[in-house]
């Protein structure tokens, strides 16, 4: 069974504290180069087919910035 | 019919038939018959009585009991007020209603357990920090301890404010018989801003922090509204041979009653002297004051204190005319002292009746 | 079939946190709104904020709030509860706010069985006002009053509040947690859903002290600040239960 993840992320919650990069497993969320209205540099997922909609990152997440919906399929 | 009790129980039970249920406090003499008494009342009423570890645990318990929609009461004494005046400024804050009892004693520090009025401005002026005041009402017998009692729960339903009774040592330990109300307040006034759980409406929220200074400021102008609206109507005074008098003494509570008895006989003795007695100390009733002493020559405000009060007779009337007469630290000043000094004014010592100037 | 993982927890409103990135306020409070809603207690519950940078949690938090003079947040819990007893009444407290200036009234709480619970969050210092000396500082922690360090001969030593709350009858259930990672993170919540169901069964006080981070004046990246945290918090702070009173379960 493979399991795929879909990472959303609000960028205008989020305050580039990069918790959720630090712990992700697939290592695929990175600091975005752009800025939101705070003057953050939003978190982003980079390589969203590897994500496997484990969660940790918005377990981590100081500011439920980050939604998370997960597909089950049969390998 | 009237039973006998002692002041600090009329409190007790007054608050109980006034609807109270809820009581906090901390052991303090010579207020602490309250206690042992609302510790057997309350839980006969179906209400709570908590020994709280601190004055300052015991108002803050009263501020949660208040904003979840309760009738509640605290009392303590000279050191236990001021521990208090934290609870105090944010119970103003946060317009909870309550009632605070202040059985005084002879301060400063430690001071002493003697009666004593010397928290006048404490109580007068707020106390706590910030720009508030509360009502503040000032029994001379344990009947008024009764009436004042059930008559500050209304006030403080009414207008959302802490309310204090300002009583002293002897009001607290003399017995007297007593009338209680007839009927026990049941039912309490509908409290919809009470933090009871957010089933069916949006939340509530009790608080007192405004990190805006506008939006302070507002809360400030919508408080300081609300005091000139107590100001307005709620300042009440009891008049004794005021009429044509040339001499008015200006005392409140047990000093009050002394002070009667002085007036009583320097009018036997062709004086013509009347009394003001402020039952509310907050709002001063500088209208009532300042209409009776219109005609007189000389007021004369007596205090258990170094004098307090005097400065908001001043106010009402003047500077002019004003003499005072106190006693500290827990002595009472007798009726034969305050004739002495009614007749001092009246000139009567010099064996002619002429009002000094003071 | 896809199934929604983490939704904002409906006990939270929509206000974004004021708090400083990375800081752990954020998922404490997360945690706790997901213990309310799974509880299905939001409106029944009534918290108490104090002083200190949680004090605008009234704002986060989806129910009734009262917020409390500094370190008095046990007390104006007490008199909540006592109103009304079969309501859920927590508070919300800081380490300051707790274990300094509030310490009679946390004890005495506690000593009472007072039958709320106390969310404990300590991150070693004085975050609200720049990061001062708490008294959970640890010995040589530099804050701003203590810049060379807690000096432990002039300071004294930090206060192990769950170890010493543990000794009284008072409370059902004390618990130390941390958040400094995701499989703690779990665990933090696993005790704070402990402690809400013992005050619903109404067996005593229930307190979880949960370990936390401040990023900004520790002066570290948030991910720095978590393994600050592991390596220096836990060997003072153990983590663990430290009171659960019979039919509470013990294990994880």
């Amino acid at each position: 069974m493979a399991r795929a993840g879909k990472v959303k992320i609000d960028r205008e919650r989020c305050k580039g504290c990069a918790l959720c990069s630090a712990f992700c497993p697939k290592k695929i969320i990175k600091p975005s180069g752009d800025v939101n209205s705070f003057g953050y540099h939003p978190a982003e997922v980079r390589d969203l087919k590897n994500c496997t909609g484990c969660g940790i990152c918005a377990l981590v997440c100081p500011d439920v910035a980050i939604i998370i919906t997960r597909k089950e399929e049969a390998a | 019919m009237k039973i006998l009790m002692k002041g600090n129980e009329a409190i007790g039970e007054a608050a109980v038939l006034a609807g109270c249920r809820y009581f906090f406090g901390y052991p303090i003499t010579p207020q602490t018959e309250l206690l042992e008494y609302l510790s057997r009342r309350l839980p006969e009423a179906g209400g709570v009585f908590l020994q709280a570890e601190s004055e300052i645990a015991a108002i803050n318990m009263v501020y949660g009991a208040a904003g979840a929609g309760a009738r509640v009461m605290t009392s303590s004494s000279g050191p236990g007020l001021s521990l208090k005046q934290e609870g105090i400024s944010f119970l103003a804050a946060a317009e909870l209603p309550c009632v605070i009892v202040n059985v005084m004693r002879g301060g400063p520090g430690l001071g002493g357990i003697q009666p004593s009025q010397a928290d006048y401005f404490q109580a007068t002026r707020g106390g706590g920090h910030g720009d508030y005041r509360l009502p503040v009402l000032a029994p001379a017998c344990v009947q008024e301890m009764v009436d004042l009692t059930v008559r500050a729960f209304t006030l403080a339903d009414q207008y959302r404010t802490p309310v204090m009774i300002l009583a002293d040592g002897l009001l607290g330990q003399m017995m007297e018989p007593v009338e209680l109300p007839a009927a026990p307040v049941n039912e309490l006034p509908a409290k919809p801003w009470a933090t009871t759980g957010c089933k069916g409406r949006q939340k509530n929220i009790i608080n007192t922090l405004y990190l805006n200074p506008e939006e302070l400021e507002a809360v400030n102008q919508r408080l300081q509204e609300k005091f000139a609206a107590i100001t307005k109507k709620e300042a009440r005074a009891e008049e004794y041979l005021v009429e044509n008098a040339d001499i008015i003494v200006v005392a409140f509570g047990i000093v009050a009653r002394i002070a009667k008895e002085a007036v009583k006989v320097a009018h036997a003795q062709g004086i013509r002297a009347g009394l003001v007695r402020p039952v509310t100390l907050w709002p001063f009733p500088e209208k009532i004051l300042a209409a009776a002493a219109a005609r007189a020559k000389a007021v004369l405000t007596v205090e258990m204190n170094a004098g307090q009060m005097i400065e908001d007779v001043r106010l009402a009337v003047g500077n002019e005319r004003v003499h005072f007469y106190g006693r500290m630290g827990g002595m009472v000043p007798t009726s034969k002292a305050i004739l002495e000094q009614i007749r001092k004014i009246g000139g009567i010592v010099r064996g002619k009746y002429a009002v000094r100037p003071a | 079939m896809a199934n929604t993982l983490f939704v904002r927890p409906e006990t939270l409103t929509p206000d974004p946190f004021h708090y400083c990135p990375g800081c752990g306020h954020g998922i404490i409070h997360r945690l706790v709104a997901e213990v309310i809603d799974e509880l299905g207690v939001r409106e029944t519950t009534i918290g108490v904020a104090s002083v200190g940078c949680s004090v605008l949690a009234y704002k986060y938090f989806n129910f009734d709030m009262q917020q409390a003079a500094h370190g008095r947040a046990p007390a104006v819990a007490t008199g909540i509860k006592r109103v009304l007893p079969d309501r859920v009444v927590f508070t919300y407290q800081g380490d300051g706010d707790l274990a300094s200036i509030g310490l009679a009234e946390i004890v005495h709480a506690a000593a009472r069985g007072e039958k709320i619970t106390v969310i404990f969050v300590n991150n070693a210092n004085y975050g609200m006002t720049g990061g001062q000396m708490a008294p959970t500082t640890l010995p040589g922690q530099k804050t701003t009053t203590s810049p060379a360090g807690r000096s432990v001969d002039q300071a004294g030593y930090p206060i192990r509040v769950s170890e010493m709350l543990a000794t009284l009858d008072g409370p059902a259930y004390i618990a130390r947690v941390s958040i400094h990672n995701p499989p703690q993170i779990f665990k933090a919540k696993k005790a704070i859903r402990k402690a809400f169901e013992t005050q619903l069964r109404g067996t005593g006080f229930t307190l979880v002290e949960v370990l936390s981070s401040c990023p900004t004046n520790w002066g570290m990246k948030p991910a720095e600040a978590f393994s600050w945290l592991e390596k220096n918090m836990l060997p003072y702070f153990p983590l663990g239960e430290y009171k659960a009173a019979s039919g509470v379960s013990q294990d994880d």
